[in-house]
């Protein structure tokens, strides 16, 4: 068998892999976080409790209702974009024209409440939820094993990231979209309705989180807890790679659960706070982030 | 005209030291010191995220990690190396500005959401370390902390300790009364309205913003450690994020902006986390729905929803509202209550 460094390869891409998979969830939500601050210049820090709730729902729709992973994997973001609009709708929309700080809080404010809920009926202790049949066991490669499951959430989330892209940078509705980011009121003189692109932004965003919870739901616990431990790692992604660019929150997401995923096999008692040193350095070398623009 | 209450309005000093008196009575009435003391401690924090907030107009999201570094520090030089408790509070003040300095040199490189963000995921990362590290006592944290001597007073004595924390607490609120009201403060203030303007007047904006915050940390940091030296305990519950979260709710349910706000917020939380569990079980009660037996448990659900209600009805806070009705029926004004609107 051939080492790296002396490590095993197939220890070591074996991490690789779970690096993707956490990556692919860090891209997943900071494009969202960075889709929503586009329009609404707002950071919405309810994003890590919609992708708790979109794991939830997975786990739920399966538990009660008897829907399979493949049913929720519609159905939760779909339920999470309809509260999204009245989150959008009812709470945020008051806080534009004030500083940007109350509607950090009113999202945090909107975290503590979501966790409370399912804390309140589930507990801090985590569900588990099973891998669906499809995607079950693991493909040998020759050089290491491949557990299909993950292999499939990394495939489907750079398919929905580069999606995304493809829709923002490619599509004429794209383009309205970020005319909307540069200038919301030459964009409404138009005749667009920009409230109700502001909306539908804030849902498709949170949506994009549910979808990456029930990604989530079959490799980690369940719990109304595992969307704050992500989201800060997420929002030390989104300083990172700055703002600016669709596709650079997408690269700085997977490139930053590589290194995470690198750090556990060289140095596993830093691996959870690598991504925070990065945080630093690069806040030392290029105070703007790699992607973002000084303003 | 010159009434009562504007002569009080215009001499702070009085009211400030009215409360105080009241405050030093009240173990006196009967009311429990040990809780009276946790009070004072997270009000000091308040004020000192309020030196920040309401006064610079700096949103830090990672506050608990100055409170966790003094509680750990202080806890260790009080238990491990045998340090009198005036040391060990000092040696967690200085603690928690060292990694103050730290923070405040990477955070303030950027502004606005971005601070914010940068300080929360900093504080994260000191948690991590908490976490790790031996010192700490990792999950259980750092038990049994001895209280021993304030120059000869005996701190065994919980009544002793009451006024040696109320002196620590006054002195603290002294410290940033006089920060405020200095024209070290008044710059700050000014960066809070217009930063570009402050920049053009010829003030090095990084410079004060950076004082301001080693000097909020310093004070989270003394009121981290004084938790301490009452609780007898430091644990990781000091510095998760969360209670940067509270300490958050704390000055925006008093009053951002003002000095007495966050005290009262302090209070008022506190005490509803004290409470809540028996709140849940009266509700249960009455409703006969079972759910609310569970309230204590999930505290979060009641604070979030105080959050959402504060920042979209009552964005000055308990003292900021009543400031501004004794504003509104022609008395003088005495403090501006944080600024509501964007600020460039």
């Amino acid at each position: 068998m051939t080492d790296l460094f002396g490590i095993p390869l197939p220890a070591l891409l074996s991490q690789l892999l779970l690096g993707l998979v956490n990556g692919s969830f860090y891209a997943m939500l900071s494009l969202g976080l960075a889709v929503i601050f586009g329009l609404l210049n707002i950071i919405n820090f309810a994003h890590g409790a919609l992708y708790m709730m979109g794991a939830f729902l997975a786990w739920m729709g399966l538990e009660y209702l008897g829907l399979n992973y493949w049913v929720m994997l519609l159905l939760a973001p779909l339920v999470v974009g309809v509260l999204g609009i009245f989150i959008e709708r009812l709470l945020l929309q008051w806080l534009y024209k004030l500083d940007h700080i109350y509607s950090l809080l009113l999202t945090f404010g909107i975290t503590l409440v979501l966790e409370g809920i399912f804390r309140s009926f589930y507990g801090s202790s985590g569900q588990q939820y099973a891998v669906p049949d499809a995607l079950q066991g693991a493909t040998n490669l020759g050089f290491m094993v491949l557990p299909n499951y993950r292999a499939w959430v990394v495939v489907a989330s750079i398919t929905v990231c580069l999606a995304v892209w493809a829709l923002i940078e490619k599509t004429s509705l794209g383009a309205t979209l970020r005319a909307g980011t540069e200038n919301p009121k030459l964009v409404q003189a138009f005749g667009i309705n920009v409230p109700r692109m502001i909306t539908l932004t804030y849902a498709a965003g949170v949506a994009l989180a549910a979808f990456a919870g029930v990604l989530a739901a079959p490799i980690l616990q369940v719990t109304a807890l595992m969307g704050s431990n992500l989201i800060i790692v997420v929002f030390a992604v989104v300083v990172i790679g700055g703002m600016g660019s669709i596709l650079g929150s997408i690269v700085t997401g997977l490139g930053l659960g590589v290194i995470e995923g690198l750090t556990k096999v060289f140095y596993p008692e830093a691996s959870s706070t690598v991504v925070f040193v990065v945080m630093a350095i690069v806040l030392l070398v290029r105070p703007a982030g790699l992607f973002g623009k000084e303003k | 005209m010159q009434t009562g209450t504007a002569a009080v309005a215009r001499n702070p000093l009085l009211v400030y030291g009215a409360l105080f008196l009241a405050i030093a009575l009240l173990p006196v009435l009967g009311v429990y010191p040990i809780f009276v003391m946790k009070v004072l401690c997270y009000a000091l924090f308040a004020c000192a995220f309020n030196l920040l907030i309401g006064f610079t107009g700096l949103l830090s999201f990672g506050h608990a990690a100055f409170l966790g570094t003094a509680a750990y520090a202080a806890g260790h030089a009080l238990k491990v190396w045998g340090l009198p408790a005036p040391l060990g509070l000092l040696f967690g003040m200085l603690a928690a500005g060292g990694v103050g300095l730290l923070f405040g040199l990477l955070a303030i490189r950027r502004t606005g959401i971005y601070f914010s963000m940068i300080t929360l995921a900093l504080s994260q990362m000191l948690f991590f370390f908490f976490l790790q590290a031996s010192f700490t006592g990792g999950e259980d944290g750092l038990q049994s902390v001895p209280r021993g001597n304030f120059l000869g007073l005996d701190l065994t004595q919980d009544l002793n300790l009451f006024y040696v924390v109320l002196a620590i607490f006054i002195a603290g609120f002294w410290l940033i009364y006089r920060t405020v009201n200095s024209p070290f403060g008044q710059v700050l203030t000014s960066i809070r309205e217009n930063e570009a303007r402050a920049t053009s007047l010829g003030y090095d904006v990084d410079r004060f913003k950076l004082l301001a915050f080693v000097l909020s940390a310093a004070l989270a940091g003394l009121a981290g450690a004084t938790k301490t030296l009452v609780l007898g305990f430091a644990t990781l519950t000091d510095a998760v994020w969360t209670t940067s979260g509270l300490v958050i709710l704390m000055t925006l349910v008093g009053g951002m902006g003002t000095l007495v706000g966050p005290m009262l917020g302090a209070l008022i939380i506190i005490a509803l986390e004290n409470k809540i569990g028996d709140l849940g079980k009266a509700l249960a009660e009455i409703t006969g729905v079972d759910w609310f037996n569970g309230l204590g448990e999930s505290v979060s659900l009641v604070t979030g929803l105080i959050f959402i209600v504060c920042v979209l009805a009552f964005r000055r806070g308990v003292v900021g509202e009543a400031l501004a009705l004794i504003d509104k029926f022609g008395k003088e004004p005495t403090q501006t209550p944080a600024p509501a609107k964007k600020p460039h």
